[in-house]
């Protein structure tokens, strides 16, 4: 790859004088450890297991009421556009678990 | 003198109830959502990093914080430590070493450049004020609901942003003929191995129109990490998707960009406000782009009591989306009759425009407050709100239903 060594000489020329006061922004640093929730209550292990790796629980849980079909939906979205990893033998399961905290009886 | 501080303690006891300047003691909201589901908690000081208590909290990881409308009712500016947060992915560095960054343009130029903070604050200078939108701001009001982040109304945020121009670093690389477009990414990283990195891309005449720009402060200070520090695109008059975070790479292509960002996800049906019927099959579809006009009432919020035959003053924010706000008109009646608002200073054509209206409410019973915005294009909100599936750019006349007494 063809790097140019950027000289400051350079960019001021380039440059207006305006600007030489401005300082660098100091480093920043902070704590982004907080996993958030996860799922709780009866059949939470499948989505817990599958449906965390990327996502704290409250979003998902934030959704409007949807069908059935409509959270298997949403599972097949996670696996073909985002490449969530989910073991097929627990997708009736997360399906459950939404269709019931989460489902519109349909 | 009696009515005076009678209506004052009316309208300040109905906002104690709802508005999160007194959040201090309240740990959750209720947007209220259709077909419900929109209590959220609020954060903590502290919890987010640089960001401030009292945000509405929709995800912890990847953090999406939500500004509560009363922040802008304190001015067009919206602080840096209530600026709603948005990400996708998430995989985002919880440091960045101010001295070791550096911003990289590469691709169809002439050369490569690796700039430092140092030598981009060294560049002429550019400030612009303009209103960040996410493209599902107040996706939770779709009716019927749609999947996706239930935001309400407050996925955005107007700031001066202060950087260099897009054009410029465009310039001294070099662009060669045929370039087509100009694809940004950030330091995030998908949480997936074959997950989709996220970037977003303009045309390039686009990214050379003089207001593109490369921000590296807003509202005079550093970006709060959690808003893109050291550097994000800022792309007046559209949608925040554009609006690359922790952005360290510039890249200049010779043909059409094909990743997932731009050809699969934001798409919006190719039509005048970006709507369509629920039950409607294969709408033709185009990237999101340009924002629309909008605007709110910030000191009456819902279900308020209110003096009835006394003066009351109604005030709030307005933006035209991708032009200036040319009129602003308020209602008392639900629509029926319109007066023409004052408007507040015009700090920039992309930014919130404050607005300001006296009204008397005729008698105690039920009433509408109605505000609606008019661009320097001629486009206004819509009676009727717009729809589409992934709920993106919601405009309609905002209805604030309140209580004469
Ligand atoms: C590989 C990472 C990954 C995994 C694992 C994952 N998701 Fe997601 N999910 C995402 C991303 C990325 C988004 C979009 C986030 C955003 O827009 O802020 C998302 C968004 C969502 C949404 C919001 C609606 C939408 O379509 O954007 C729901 C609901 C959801 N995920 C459910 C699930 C469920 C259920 C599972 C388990 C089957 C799961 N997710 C596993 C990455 C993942």
């Amino acid at each position: 790859m063809k790097k140019l060594a950027f000289s400051l000489t350079a960019l001021l020329a380039f440059g207006s004088i305006a600007a030489l006061a401005a300082e660098a922004p100091k480093s920043v640093k902070i704590d982004l450890s907080n996993p958030g929730p996860y799922f709780t209550g009866d059949g939470s292990d499948a989505i817990n297991a599958n449906c965390t790796a990327c996502h704290s629980a409250e979003m998902v849980l934030a959704q409007p009421a949807l069908s059935r079909a409509a959270w298997q939906a949403e599972v097949g979205k996670m696996m073909k556009v985002y490449k969530a990893s989910v073991d097929e033998q627990d997708i009736p399961a997360i399906v459950e678990y939404l269709s019931k905290v989460r489902g519109n009886g349909s | 003198m009696y009515s005076l501080n009678r209506r004052r303690f009316l309208l300040t006891a109905s906002a104690a109830a709802t508005l999160p300047k007194l959040a201090r003691a309240q740990s959750s909201i209720d947007l209220g959502l259709p077909g419900g589901n929109g209590v959220h908690t609020l954060t903590k000081a502290g919890e987010f990093g640089q960001k401030s208590e009292g945000l509405i909290l929709q995800r912890t990881r990847a953090p999406l914080l939500e500004t509560p409308m009363s922040v802008f009712d304190e001015g067009v500016f919206t602080p840096n430590d209530k600026f709603y947060v948005r990400w996708h992915w998430a995989d985002i560095p919880d440091s960045v070493d101010a001295e070791a960054f550096r911003l990289t343009v590469r691709g169809h130029t002439g050369k490569t450049l690796s700039l430092s903070l140092r030598e981009l604050m060294a560049l002429p200078r550019f400030e612009i004020a303009a209103v960040n939108q996410c493209s599902g701001n107040s996706r939770g009001f779709f009716a019927p609901r749609v999947p996706g982040g239930e935001w309400g109304n407050g996925a955005m945020g107007n700031a001066r942003w202060t950087g260099v121009r897009l054009k410029d670093l465009l310039d001294h690389a070099g662009v060669k003929p045929g370039a087509r477009q100009v694809r940004f990414n950030g330091l995030d990283q998908p949480t997936s191995p074959d997950g989709p990195d996220f970037m977003k891309s303009l045309t390039i005449d686009h990214a050379r129109d003089g207001e593109v720009m490369v921000a590296y402060a807003m509202n005079g200070r550093p970006l709060p990490l959690l808003n893109g520090f050291p550097l994000r695109l800022v792309v007046p008059g559209w949608y925040a998707t554009y609006w690359v975070k922790m952005l360290n790479d510039i890249e200049v292509l010779d043909k059409e960009d094909e990743n997932f960002w731009m050809k699969t996800a934001y798409k919006i049906p190719d039509r005048s406000f970006a709507t369509m019927r629920p039950d409607e099959k294969d709408v033709p579809v185009v990237p999101i782009s340009r924002m629309l006009p909008r605007s709110f009432i910030t000191n009456i919020p819902a279900q308020s009591r209110i003096a009835a035959t006394a003066p009351v003053k109604a005030r709030g924010i307005a933006f035209g989306g991708d032009s200036g706000v040319k009129e602003v008109d308020f209602s008392t009646d639900d629509g029926k009759s319109w007066q023409t608002a004052k408007l507040g200073k015009d700090e920039g054509t992309y930014g919130f425009r404050r607005w300001e209206a006296d009204f008397t409410l005729p008698g105690p019973g039920a009433h509408t407050l109605k505000v609606r915005c008019t661009n320097t294009r001629g486009e206004t909100q819509p009676d009727q709100p717009n729809w589409n599936p992934s709920g993106y750019m919601r405009s309609v006349i905002e209805a604030t239903p309140v209580e004469a007494v």
